[in-house]
């Protein structure tokens, strides 16, 4: 819906309001406290672009803020939170229980409940429960979205149960509200009134099906930001902020992600992947220029009397770099594990020349595991199950796992190799076999190691890190993305 | 340099501008297109091959009735290719030919010099042809996370200053600022200052409508009805975890091709048999095929 960002009182005259001012300073501090990073002349950036862009018009204040001061995509979420949040609806229009009259979706939320919104309870008498059922299941099945908007709000307001201080969650007010709905059910009475299957049979139902998934997902998320709007109303947007800040993708933590992090963490790797192959086959062609043409050149100063103006050279030998990955697969690096194999997983859509390796405390070749399966759920199913990486009792042993990898494939380890090893050196008091490492690192053109510990744990306890860390060209912290990311960065 | 009065009201109206040529852009595209030509700063786009970055400046141009001068970039283009270069040939011939002319006697080595350093031996590039123009222009500067961090900074600093500075003829200044797009796949992070300097702004697959009538724009004599099937396949192929999802250009040339062979409605035989369009790699392919053949309850 369209609303006024800024109190009216503050349409600015040129550019200079103390209020628009304050305002944006706020937001970016707000912006800043969530680890965007937005410096003084971005920040100088937005107010300059604000003058430009009618303040009633919601959207075109949110882009025109993200266009100025948020320049990765990775950051968007995160920003659109903050935004939804701190401009949610300040000044007293946007009070609870306040509605513009102007607003088409504000009389229909009325009309649903009967009386302004806001006056609690108010709405019981004017429209039934199952009345309200009803009419969301049409407007699911007619996908109108004005209609839906409306009753999204008109559920939080009958269901969530929300009372002024109260210190609970928004999460708890959605659990609530949803219940109440029942969306799971309405999926199922949609897709049954569809009936007969139609021309395309499976396919039309599969599209049919994720249609109405869609408008029901649209849906929650309005109930969602219904939500957050209420909570802002009562406690104001900065202590909401603070409850809803979440860390940037590349700031979570392999170690400790949460399911619904993994995915963001999955989605972000894609880029990381390209970066990283873009940075391997540059190097493979460093010096722009092989030796020189002769016959070429000759043929090339024809054109200019005989004078060889142009030398032409031949294109650069390539050689083929390859990445060995090994990877510790141990349960105490098991979220970090999933990770770095779905960056071989990809990395392998990109780099032909990719091998990877698992272990516990045996040691087995992965890469064709990786390579054959469907997704990386499968790959990891079938690397878990099926690959050789248990010796003994299924402990992490980095010196028998590496023993058997120098005798296996250590000759395999050459010039144009890097090789990459991944894992928290946590060796059960095992020994280390880092003269392995030692014989890699002769061979191979680089060895580096990535622990995904905090660097202040490295050789506490049975970590062993440093046993290792003197044979490899570098051994680096590997806790987040940002830091896998540097990584990356600095190999060219 | 001079600031022409501003052409749009609103970004609402850009929108309908570049819905006239043929470019469906969402709130933040149009955002963003606004804003530059309001602040005269440049457009760093960013998002996955294929969702229409080049094309937005294309379609920029067009309706402002723009002359469009590209700099594609690569890996290994430096400032003879991106800005100017002295054309060496033409320059070494005229001297040549003065030799020929001094065994006749006449002629002295400063009038060469001063000769060849002068306009009909400079070999303008891109960035210098944008600076120089006197007529409306939209500099795209194409794939510029290609380049390396020299020609990067290169680029930067013209695009601060609008202007450059050639040691044999002096400084030239750009009379207006011109609107200049910079488009990346991603494959190497921008400089900081870079970013700092533009707008910035993803362009992501579209969401479902917007494809519609991308398709509906971009492929003329599609039904409505195929058009609609298409993009929900699209999206719903989008959805799978795979190596390379379809873009934008891809859901292009599959409506073509289906409009081609004459389907009015996709079944799942005709979908799968024509994935190859849609998908580049073999085991995407295969994957995307199992899936639609499926029965659709999870
Ligand atoms: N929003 C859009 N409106 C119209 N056509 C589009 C749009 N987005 C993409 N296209 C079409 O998709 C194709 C690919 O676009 P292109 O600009 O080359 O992609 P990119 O530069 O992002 O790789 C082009 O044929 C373009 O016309
Ligand atoms: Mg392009």
């Amino acid at each position: 819906m369209v609303g006024e960002v800024f109190p009216p009182d503050e349409t600015l005259p040129a550019g200079s309001s103390a209020g628009l001012l304050a305002t944006v300073a706020g937001f970016v501090a707000e912006l800043r406290s969530a680890g965007i990073p937005v410096s003084l002349t971005e920040n100088l950036d937005a107010v300059e672009a604000l003058r430009h862009v009618p303040l009633g018009d919601r959207d075109a204040v949110k882009y025109a803020m993200a266009a100025t001061m948020v320049k990765a995509d990775a950051h968007w979420k995160v920003f659109e939170t903050v935004f939804d949040v701190y401009f949610a609806y300040r000044g007293e229009q946007y009070r609870l229980g306040h509605e513009p009259e102007d607003d088409e979706e504000a009389q229909l939320v009325s009309g649903l409940l009967g009386v302004p919104e806001g006056d609690a309870g108010g709405g019981m008498e004017a429209l039934s429960a199952e009345q309200l059922a009803e009419m969301l299941y049409r407007a699911l099945r007619d996908g109108d979205r004005a209609l839906l908007a409306a009753i999204a709000r008109a559920a939080v307001a009958r269901y969530a149960g929300m009372e002024p201080g109260r210190p609970v969650g928004g999460t708890y007010y959605l659990y609530r509200t949803l219940r109440q709905l029942d969306l799971e059910a309405l999926l199922g009475r949609l897709l049954d009134a569809e009936g007969g299957v139609g021309e395309g049979g499976d396919l039309d139902e599969r599209l049919v099906r994720e249609e109405y998934e869609s408008r029901i997902d649209a849906l929650r998320k309005q109930v969602e930001a219904e939500i957050r709007r209420r909570l802002v109303a009562d406690r104001g947007a900065e202590a909401v902020a603070r409850t809803v800040r979440r860390p940037l993708p590349e700031d979570i933590e392999f170690m400790h992600a949460t399911r619904e992090e993994m995915v963001a963490l999955r989605r972000a790797i894609a880029p990381l992947t390209r970066k990283l192959a873009v940075r391997l086959a540059r190097k493979r062609r460093r010096g722009r220029r092989g030796p020189l043409d002769f016959r070429a050149t000759v043929r090339e100063s024809l054109s200019a009397g005989g004078v060889p103006i142009e030398p032409v050279f031949k294109p650069p030998r390539p050689s083929k770099p390859e990445i060995m990955v090994v990877a510790d697969i141990s349960g105490s690096v098991a979220a970090f594990a999933r990770f770095t194999l779905q960056l071989v997983y990809s990395l392998g859509s990109q780099f032909s020349r990719v091998r990877a390796w698992a272990f516990i405390d045996g040691i087995d070749e992965v890469t064709d595991y990786l390579k054959g399966a469907d997704d990386i759920g499968a790959a990891i199913h079938r690397i878990n199950t099926e690959a050789d990486v248990i010796w003994v009792d299924g402990h992490s042993d980095y010196g028998h796992a590496l023993e058997a990898f120098w005798d296996r494939w250590g000759r395999q380890v050459e010039g144009r190799t890097t090789v990459l090893l991944l894992g928290d050196a946590r060796n059960n008091y095992h020994a280390s076999g880092a003269w392995v490492l030692a014989e890699l690192a002769r061979r191979a053109r680089h060895v580096y190691w990535l622990d995904p510990e905090p660097r202040s744990y490295w050789d506490t306890g049975d970590s062993i890190i440093g046993h290792y860390a003197p044979h490899c060209d570098g051994v680096y912290e590997c806790r987040n993305l940002k830091q896998l990311e540097r990584f990356v960065e600095q190999l060219g | 340099m001079t600031d022409p009065a501003p052409r749009f009201a609103s970004p609402a109206e850009v929108r309908r501008a570049l819905r006239e040529v043929d470019y469906l852009a969402d709130d933040g595209i149009a955002g963003v297109v606004f804003l530059a030509e309001r602040l005269g700063k440049p457009v760093l786009v960013e998002g996955p091959a294929g969702t229409g970055k080049t094309q937005l400046a294309k379609s920029v141009a067009e309706m402002t009735g723009a002359r469009l001068i590209r700099l594609q970039c690569y890996e290994g283009l430096d400032e003879s290719k991106a800005l100017y270069e002295w054309n060496y040939k033409k320059q070494l011939l005229r001297i040549q030919a003065q030799r020929v002319a001094e065994d006749g006697g006449a002629g002295g080595w400063g009038d060469v010099e001063e000769d060849i350093f002068s306009e009909p031996f400079l070999l303008t590039r891109p960035l210098l042809e944008a600076i120089r123009a006197e007529d409306p222009v939209v500099l795209l500067v194409d794939e510029v996370d290609r380049v390396e961090v020299e020609t990067e900074a290169l680029l930067l600093e013209v695009l601060s200053d609008y202007q450059v500075s050639i040691p044999e003829l002096g400084t030239v200044a750009a009379r207006q600022v011109p609107l200049v797009f910079l488009t990346s796949n991603n494959t190497r992070e921008l400089s900081e200052a870079l970013k700092r300097r533009c707008l910035f702004l993803h362009i992501d697959y579209p969401e479902l409508e917007r494809e519609r009538e991308i398709v509906s724009v971009r492929v003329p004599g599609i039904a409505e009805d195929l058009a609609e099937q298409v993009v929900r396949i699209v999206r719903s192929i989008r959805a799978l975890d795979l190596k390379k999802a379809p873009s934008v250009s891809e859901t292009l040339d599959w409506a073509r091709t289906l409009l081609l062979l004459g389907i009015r409605h996709v079944d799942t035989e005709t979908a799968t048999g024509t994935l190859h369009v849609l998908l580049k790699y073999q085991s995407d392919i295969d994957r995307a095929a199992k899936e639609l053949a499926a029965p659709a309850a999870r």
